[in-house]
């Protein structure tokens, strides 16, 4: 990143919620069906038509609200922003403007160079999406309107980051967020999550803010990055060559990997808000706020730390398990089950989540549940099966939803920890490599792992490893 | 006595026991239509097949012995009004073609108590105008007097009333839209507390101040149809969760002992003198029914006319961006982009005092002008309200003229829209205020125009109004019908 100035970046988050009908009608919010499909009066702005709200939205405007340390407003007003294009049926987006449901929040990301950083979180609203329009050949295009009235969040950051990976850490920290709340699929190619960036840059030292860009189309963090860089080179080329910066929005060219001037159809719009006479002061109670924040899930931060602090795992760990709610949540019914916490965690970030890759399923769908996976981890701790026979039996109950028990039975797989058969073995394996057995006496320790191999071989992995170190143990000393 | 001379209570109880049926009773209605209205253009669009299938269905309920009050009754809609597949203009060219997929709330629930729907009504443009001039469908005539305006916005519901073209009908009034043409046309008109009656698919053109009333051509008609389109409607987040009190239980109840204010500030120098008699002769009549009455002051009404044409004109702005051609209505598109798409379209979609207000009310709403005029206007329609809540504080109704003067006469003020807009100077401040307000008929001036007599309710107290409209009522005789030409 450019070092002769520094750079300061704002971002302004769109999360479509993910209720199933919109926010001021009844229609359903389905994609993919026939254009025009899921719509009414309402959202089609026939005349007359007028808006109900949604509560479902308002109760997620909450949680996100309580979620990145907001302060929920206790009234807050719709207001309607003037603007017409044939995508917005009314010729208004209902959003709010002077009163948002949710301000004054922060949430903390981490910076390589800084360690822990707070980011301000400036207001959350609520609005209505537009519809789409789908331009074909010849002078026409065609309006589907059943994305039309469908809710979105707007969370709008502080201009805090200092970087394009601040701007990075701070929008993965609030996807993580969103997603583990429930009220956003993330998906950010579909537009279920999507960012604008205001960028600008100032010299060092300076106090007062230098002319920002907006920075739009950004539907990748690998592209919010991109497109981050660039603007800051192409500000900073162009003081360096005596220009200016002139406040405008700038559109991302995933393909060049650059920003270009939108200017002529973003001329300074007069959006004209006003407070929607159709739709009356919303009031949240403190009641309302206590009951959604009682039954709001435990963050990915809070998980970290007491993964870490409660059972101990490594901080890599902790995060990969934390990092993704469902996963999280298949770990916690799994150590509910099985008290050894680092070896549920291995086998979740290992076999669990290799399998569930090459399956391409989601761990929702995990054939093995967290309680035929204890019965396997259970085997493993009471010595009746080793760690690489468990593997396995977790192909095995993954394709027969069987238990661990069931197949250990049928396949005999019992380990085998009759001290006369192992030793019988070890003797064979001794007998045969005799040579080597000298080497080990004579110190070359690293032939142990030799020895018991041999045997889990010969006993086709059943015997128990730790029995056969002993009784190698024993054999080197006598 | 002809059929449609009847009043809602009198042809429900020949409905009820018979001796006429609804079918007979809407042929009689359509040909009235037929004979008057090339004199009186009340109808924009007459639904004759549909209303004699109603008239048919509702003939059935009543053979059943299903009947309720509105059961059979032939009434029209203004033209505001969505009514599933029956063509809704709002009076201006850029719905001429457009036929709405919809009910709105107060239209389903008269259909739902069996009531014929004839057709839709002559209006203002978007209901903006106080003589119905502004209409793509032309002026309403006044039946009084064909030279004169039926006053507006809702002139088609008043004259269709006064002309027996329909036995009631719906009307919207956002300064006076109801009030102003039922007091020139001599009829009962009633505007409901704002929230007391669902505003869903009634066309908007002043959000914070439209409601939905009855005009009829007696006080307990008014009452019943207030009755059967009032109440909450989930629809609507400005329908206000109230029961709705039984009007009619209530109606004959009198107003000895009530204390009736009269606003100094609405008796003024411009009063017209036939109108300031008639209210005066009011007045007395009242004092004789045992009413007392006394001085009271509402101080901010001076500011009423202009606080309203900046409110009404920013929300229609607004409200009136979604005709844009793109979805329905009239496009005028002749290749020159979409931005020449919205102009054509909106230029000749929109008649002169439309875009007057819509211009209007974008300047009030732009930015670096929205604190000096929008914001100000707010705060001065609460001064406002205030005014009427401390005037309640004492009193149970006010009584005031409708209008200054009794109906003008077509062309008159067209060329003058300020003069035009103090014609509302006493019904504006109760759309501001958000409460109720009925006008009824008081007398006639020396030329044998209607003069309406005001009388302004507490919010919700609908039952106290039509109370004291219905002991005028039945202590004067003002109710006279007007010759028309067919009728001679």
């Amino acid at each position: 990143m450019d070092s002769r100035y520094e750079v300061v970046i704002g971002l302004e988050v769109h999360v479509q919620l993910t209720t199933k009908t919109k926010i001021f009608c009844g229609c359903s919010k389905d994609f993919g069906q026939q254009p025009n499909s899921q719509t009414c009066p309402v959202c089609l702005g026939l005349p007359g038509a007028l808006p109900v709200l949604n509560r479902q939205v308002v109760e997620d405007a909450i949680k996100a609200g309580l979620a990145t340390n907001c302060q929920i407003a206790p009234r807050s007003i719709f207001a309607r922003k003037n603007y017409f294009y044939p995508d917005l049926p009314k010729g208004y987006q209902i959003s709010q403007f002077e009163l948002p449901i949710c301000e004054h929040g922060w949430l903390n990301i981490e910076t390589e160079e800084n360690g822990q950083k707070k980011i301000g979180i400036t207001r959350i609203h609520m609005e209505e999406d537009a519809g789409k329009l789908l331009h074909s050949d010849g002078d026409s295009s065609q309006v589907d309107l059943n994305r039309a009235c469908t809710p979105l969040l707007e969370i709008v950051s502080e201009p805090d980051m200092r970087s394009a990976d601040e701007a990075i850490a701070y929008l993965k920290q609030l996807h993580q967020i969103v997603v583990y709340l429930g009220v956003c699929d993330g998906n950010m190619e579909e537009g279920s999550f999507r960012c604008d960036a205001n960028v600008s840059i100032r010299p060092w030292g300076q106090e007062e803010f230098g002319t920002r860009a907006e920075l739009k189309n950004l539907n990748s963090f690998r592209f919010i990055k991109q497109a981050i860089e660039y603007e800051v080179e192409r500000q900073a080329d162009l003081i360096d060559d005596g220009g200016t910066v002139v406040q405008e929005t700038r559109l991302f060219d995933a393909d060049k990997g650059t920003t270009r001037s939108m200017r002529g159809k973003e001329e300074a719009h007069d959006y004209r808000y006003f407070p929607d006479p159709d739709l009356v002061p919303l009031v949240v109670s403190d009641d309302w706020v206590d009951s959604v924040r009682g039954a709001l899930p435990e963050l990915p931060d809070s998980k970290l730390a007491r993964y870490q602090q409660e059972l101990g795992l490594p901080a890599y760990d902790a995060g990969v398990i934390s990092a993704e709610r469902d996963l999280a949540e298949y770990f916690e019914a799994l150590v509910a089950l099985h008290d050894n916490a680092k070896v549920c965690a291995n086998w979740v970030m290992g076999e669990v989540s290799r399998a569930l890759n090459e399956n391409g399923i989601p761990v929702t769908a995990c054939p093995v549940s967290p309680q035929l996976l204890a019965g396997i981890l259970e085997r493993i701790a009471d010595n009746t099966i080793s760690g690489k026979i468990a593997k396995t039996v977790f192909e095995d109950v993954w394709n027969t939803g069987k238990t661990a028990d069931q197949i250990i039975d049928e396949k005999g797989l019992k380990q085998v920890t009759d001290t006369g058969a192992i030793e019988s073995i070890l003797d064979e394996v001794i007998a045969a490599n005799q040579g080597q057995f000298e080497e080990l006496k004579g110190g070359k320790d690293k032939l142990t792992g030799f020895f018991v191999g041999q045997v889990m071989k010969a006993s086709k992995g059943k015997a128990n490893p730790g029995m056969v170190n002993q009784l190698l143990k024993k054999k080197l000393e006598g | 006595m002809q059929l449609t001379d009847q009043t809602i209570h009198q042809l429900h109880q020949r409905l009820s026991s018979g001796e006429i049926s609804s079918v007979a009773l809407t042929e009689a209605y359509l040909q009235r239509i037929e004979q008057t209205d090339p004199e009186v253009n009340a109808y924009i669009t007459i639904c004759r097949d549909a209303a004699l299938a109603d008239a048919a269905a509702a003939d059935k309920r009543i053979a059943a012995g299903d009947i309720d009050l509105l059961t059979g009754i032939p009434l029209a809609l203004k033209d505001i009004f969505n009514s599933e597949g029956l063509r809704t203009t709002c009076g201006s060219k850029i719905l001429d073609n457009f036929v709405s997929p919809y009910d709105a709330t107060t239209v389903a629930r008269l259909k739902a108590r069996g009531a014929v729907i004839l057709g839709k009504l002559n209006m203002d443009e978007f209901a903006m105008g106080s003589s119905n001039e502004n209409s793509a469908a032309g002026p309403v005539r006044n039946p009084w007097d064909g030279e004169r305006v039926p006053g507006g916005s809702s002139g088609g519901s008043a004259a269709a009333v006064a002309a027996r073209q329909a036995v009631a009908t719906l009307g919207t009034d956002t300064g006076g839209s109801i009030r102003q043409p039922a007091a020139h046309c001599g009829v009962v008109g009633l505007k409901p507390t704002y929230g007391r009656v669902s505003r869903y698919g009634v066309i908007a053109y002043a959000s914070s101040l439209d409601q939905v009333g009855p005009l009829a051509r007696d006080v307990e008609d008014c009452a019943t149809l207030l009755g059967a389109v009032a109440g909450y409607d989930p629809a609507d987040s400005t329908s206000v969760d109230r029961p709705v009190p039984d009007y009619l239980a209530t109606l004959k109840d009198g107003v000895n002992g009530k204390r009736i204010g009269l606003p100094r500030e609405y008796f003024i120098d411009g009063l017209d003198a036939d109108v300031k008699c008639a209210v005066e002769r009011a007045i007395e009549t009242y004092r004789t029914l045992g009413a007392e009455i006394v001085d009271v002051s509402l101080p901010h009404t001076d500011y009423a006319v202009a606080c309203y044409y900046l409110i009404a004109t920013a929300e229609a702005s607004s409200n009136l961006a979604r005709y844009d051609g793109v979805r329905f209505g009239v496009r005028r598109d002749e290749g020159e982009g979409l931005i020449g798409m919205y102009q054509q379209t909106r230029a000749a979609g929109f008649g002169e005092e439309v875009k007057r207000r819509i211009m209007l009310g974008t300047y009030a709403l732009s930015s670096g002008y929205y604190d000096a005029y929008y914001l100000k206007a707010q705060k001065v329609r609460t001064l406002i309200r205030q005014d009427f809540l401390d005037a309640f504080e004492n009193v149970d109704l006010l009584l005031t003229p409708v209008a200054p003067t009794p109906a003008f006469k077509i062309g008159e003020k067209v060329d003058d829209p300020l003069q035009m807009y103090l014609s509302d100077i006493f019904t504006i401040p109760v759309n501001l205020a958000g409460t109720c307000g009925l006008s009824l008929p008081c007398g006639l001036s020396a030329d044998g125009l209607p003069i309406g007599l005001q009388l302004i309710g507490k919010p919700f107290a609908e039952d106290e109004l039509l109370q004291a409209a219905w002991a005028f009522e039945n202590a004067t005789d003002f109710s006279q019908l007007p010759q028309l030409a067919a009728d001679r």
